[in-house]
């Protein structure tokens, strides 16, 4: 979740009603048509619904172009380099408990560059939460092969049709011990708020795919989960499906494209936030209240 | 020291012991009994020590230099020499000066040489060891035995010294301190032969409170009194025993260190601290610092306050990963892409890392800049003893300013130096920062305008000629004016001071400085280098194509002065006294 600390109100009584409006920063760069727009749109009306202090909202991305997300959104943002943002994030997320701390990149960020961040910010459960739009392209590039692209995909590094095999991000995301794990899509708006809102209020690290379309280097890449151009959107359904059971989310993950929809994947176990406060809590008991100045001081004097 | 059979003990000032052995006959213990010994006696105390880069160990030694004056370099040759092996006996046999005293285990080491007056003295420390602890010992004490029959050779003082043994193994087991007692005693009481007894001349310290510690435990203290909270690091030597200080020490003040997957991974997550608002560190050796580059230049860009230390080791690559070498200056200063100004600096001994961890820290919070230490892996695991660090005087109490900012705030105005809004501050202005990597306007909005560019590019550089002038000169060691000047960085501090005062010594009119602010440099060295007829810069790199050290390179590009020539070496050891002795009379010579 990107909720910090339980005891703080959710919401600042003091403050304007967060809108859309009030969210609103520059004009993206995004192409017309692009995925994108949606996904802002959706973490808008979200973020409207949750009211957080404007001032404890952080957005952080890495490179590409869902990566320029933090200047479209009125917030405390960073825009970092390409593959970090996890680890940026880890770092505002372990040192201010008080801040609610967004993630967002491609697919290029998430599975190749930044890939090893990922399976580490998973598996230490890293309060914070991270949203991967992926397109199955880089399109900032201008439309080479990314982690995700199929076989056969054709790009400018690929110009007979791509031979490597693509990444599941689903199976990858479940191996890495993620402890919150969808899956959606920008054509769904509705289905894209409830899993954007489900993933904030998970408590420790929570990641969602997003298929997003990019309209200009990879057209219809996404027709077979579009209803409107013949596709089919299946939404996972969580009585038949228990989201506890990663052996059950393996097996979902393995189905063929277009896949299903929804959360593969939720267990609470204690964050990596929670764990190393703990800790603080149980040192810092032995020191019986003594002031830090005090402690540097006597651990000089052991040097005597 | 001189030999003697007197029953009274000669008068000393300064010995050299070397102890050579395996890297698990504990003799790094004694070692640092040893220098702790000397901070509680008055006395000064510079170690060096070889480390294996071997998980299972090896031929290894420590040497301690202890004196009653100033200590300033671990020594050039032993005055004594234990030796606990045949190969030991053989590898350090040459480190003993003409006229000295080989200690040796007489189970092990059987072929003896007899050369330039050396008195070879055996004695069977493990033998006795085993006989003193009982038969079960095997050969495990055998450096308290050796530790108790230098306690009596040095008249130490014997009282203090148990002490310290006492307080470290009071942690384990009870029978872990007899056992070591008893192998104390033994070696205390062993009749050495012909050796006589030695005494050191009073201290010069009158401070009660000296401490003894290694550079990385001290520079971790000088972090925390710096106000540093959080950071990340990866795993690699010899930088790795501050992280883990830093990550069993912080949760102590509240604070987080993480351990990173990768060292891309932990400058990422310390600029995450460091963005939120914290004063954070990461640091790695060379290897490490190359891998940070990137981001190094993130955090140029958006103007992030940022410590970042590199203990370096010999390079390239893992090099020489236990041994000292100065080659990462020019990595350090220009490492990263793009013009990414940063600060720069090097602490001259162990001490003064506690007080540089502190500057950097201030530092960064002045220039929003990552200001880079250069400590090396000499000074991070020899031991010295120093003053006690007052802390009333230099405690910073750590800050997070989350006040409202008022509504003309911008996050990079150009007539200022920028001051971060981080995360939890209200904006009065409604609009809230976004901070960036792009090259941005003073709102911090991408613009990819030329002029702006400009304006940036020299906003992010002239903070630098302002601290540049802002730094006070060098102070001169020697004279004020002469034929050579020799100017130093690091760990080459000791060995130029204690080699201008022998050179002075002998007559000669020769000074030094040592530069701390390595980048950016202070202004107005042309005028102590206008003084000198030669200047001789010492540093522990390669003379490379062009025939100048990296330092010296720095000074002839900056100074374009004809006069700076280099005096360098890449052998893995710090410099001799009488390497820069000899290269000093040569410089005068010629």
């Amino acid at each position: 979740m990107s909720t910090a600390t339980a005891t703080e109100p959710a919401s600042d009584p003091a403050q304007e009603k967060l809108t859309k409006k009030i969210l609103t920063a520059d004009h993206p760069t995004w192409c017309p048509g692009c995925g994108d727009f949606a996904v802002l749109a959706a973490f808008y009306k979200v973020l409207e619904k949750l009211q957080y202090p404007h001032e404890k909202i952080v957005c952080v991305a890495g490179i590409g172009c869902s990566s320029r997300f933090p200047y479209f959104v009125n917030s405390h943002g960073i825009h970092f380099i390409h593959g970090r943002a996890l680890p940026l994030a880890t770092g505002v997320s372990l040192s201010r408990p008080d801040v609610h701390v967004f993630v967002f990149g491609g697919d290029g960020d998430g599975f190749s560059i930044g890939g090893n961040h990922l399976n580490h910010a998973a598996r230490k459960n890293i309060r914070l939460t991270y949203v991967i739009m992926d397109n199955y392209v880089y399109g900032l590039t201008k439309k080479q092969t990314s982690p995700t692209s199929p076989q056969g995909f054709k790009s400018k590094t690929d110009p007979t049709g791509s031979i490597d095999r693509p990444i599941n991000p689903m199976k990858q995301l479940l191996a890495s011990g993620a402890t919150f794990i969808a899956r959606t899509h920008a054509a769904q708006v509705k289905h894209m708020m409830d899993t954007f809102e489900r993933a904030i209020l998970h408590d420790g690290f929570s990641v969602v795919e997003c298929l997003s379309e990019c309209v200009m280097f990879y057209n219809g890449s996404f027709d077979d989960s579009t209803p409107r151009k013949g596709g089919v959107y299946e939404v996972i359904d969580e009585t038949q499906h228990d989201v506890g059971d990663d052996i059950a989310a393996f097996k979902l993950a393995d189905l063929p494209s277009p896949g299903k929809f929804g959360v593969f994947y939720e267990v609470d176990r204690p964050s990596k936030n929670e764990l190393e406060q703990r800790w603080i809590d149980s040192t810092q008991a032995k020191l019986a209240g003594k002031s830090q100045k005090d402690i540097l001081r006597d651990r000089l004097a052991m040097m005597r | 020291m001189s030999t003697s059979n007197s029953s009274s003990p000669t008068s000393l000032r300064n010995a050299v012991i070397r102890l050579a052995g395996n890297s698990q006959d504990g003799i790094q213990s004694i070692g640092g009994f040893l220098a702790r010994l000397a901070g509680r006696t008055q006395k000064d105390v510079m170690t060096y020590m070889t480390i294996p880069s071997t998980i299972s160990g090896g031929p290894s030694i420590f040497q301690v230099h202890l004196g009653s004056g100033e200590v300033l370099d671990p020594g050039d040759e032993a005055d004594v020499l234990v030796s606990f092996y045949q190969h030991s006996y053989n590898a350090h046999f040459a480190s003993i000066r003409d006229g000295g005293v080989c200690l040796y285990d007489s189970g092990e080491v059987t072929e003896l040489k007899s050369e330039r007056g050396i008195q070879n003295i055996g004695v069977p420390f493990t033998q006795a060891t085993i006989e003193a602890i009982g038969g079960s010992a095997r050969d495990r004490g055998k450096n308290m035995f050796v530790m108790g029959l230098l306690c009596a050779v040095y008249q130490l003082d014997k009282e203090k010294l148990v002490g310290i043994v006492s307080r470290q193994f009071g942690k384990k087991d009870e029978s872990v301190l007899r056992n070591a007692m008893l192998a104390f005693d033994a070696g205390y009481a062993y009749p050495v032969g012909d050796l006589g007894t030695f005494e050191f001349e009073e201290g010069i310290h009158k401070d009660e409170h000296r401490l003894s510690t290694d550079g990385n435990t001290l520079m971790t203290m000088g972090l925390i009194a710096a106000g540093v909270r959080y950071g990340s690091a990866y795993p690699i030597t010899p930088w790795s025993s501050i992280m883990e200080t830093l990550r069993s020490e912080l949760p102590k003040y509240g604070g987080i260190y993480v351990q990173a997957e990768d060292e891309l991974a932990a400058v990422s997550m310390t600029i995450g601290a460091a963005f939120a608002g914290h004063l954070a560190v990461t640091g790695s050796s060379g290897p490490g610092l190359s891998l940070k580059m990137e981001a190094l230049s993130y955090a140029s860009m958006a103007e992030i306050p940022l410590i970042v230390i590199n203990v370096q080791r010999g390079g390239p690559s893992t090099g020489l990963p236990t041994s000292v070498e100065q080659s990462d200056l020019l990595q350090a200063i220009y490492g990263s892409h793009g013009d990414a100004p940063r600060i720069v600096l090097s602490p001259k001994d162990v001490e003064d890392c506690f007080y540089i961890a502190i500057e950097a820290g201030r530092l960064a919070r002045e220039y929003s800049c990552p200001v880079i230490i250069l400590s090396d892996q000499a000074i991070s695991s020899r031991i010295e003893a120093f003053t006690e660090p007052n802390l009333d005087e230099w405690w910073i109490e750590p800050e997070l300013d989350i006040s409202p900012r008022p509504e003309d705030f911008k996050p990079y105005p150009l007539d200022q130096i920028t001051r971060h809004a981080p995360p939890g501050s209200k904006m009065l202005g409604g609009k809230y920062p976004t901070v960036t990597g792009l090259e941005h306007d003073e709102w911090g909005h991408p613009s990819g305008n030329a002029k702006m560019h400009q304006q940036m590019t020299d906003k992010r550089r002239n903070k630098l000629i302002a601290l540049s002038k802002k730094l006070p000169l060098p102070e001169i060691h020697g004279d004020a004016e002469g034929d050579v000047l020799l100017v130093g960085w690091g760990c080459t501090y000791g060995p130029i001071k204690e080699s201008i005062n022998r050179l002075q010594a002998e007559g000669h009119k020769v000074g030094a400085i040592h530069l701390r602010n390595l980048h950016p440099l202070p202004a107005g060295l042309d005028t102590i280098f206008a003084k000198f007829k030669k200047v001789l810069v010492v540093e522990i790199n390669d003379v490379g194509v062009y025939g100048y050290g990296q330092l010296a390179m720095i000074l002839r590009a900056s100074l374009a002065d004809p006069k700076i020539e280099s005096l360098c070496k890449t052998d893995g050891l710090t410099f001799r006294i009488r390497e820069i002795v000899t290269a000093v009379e040569k410089t005068l010579a010629s």
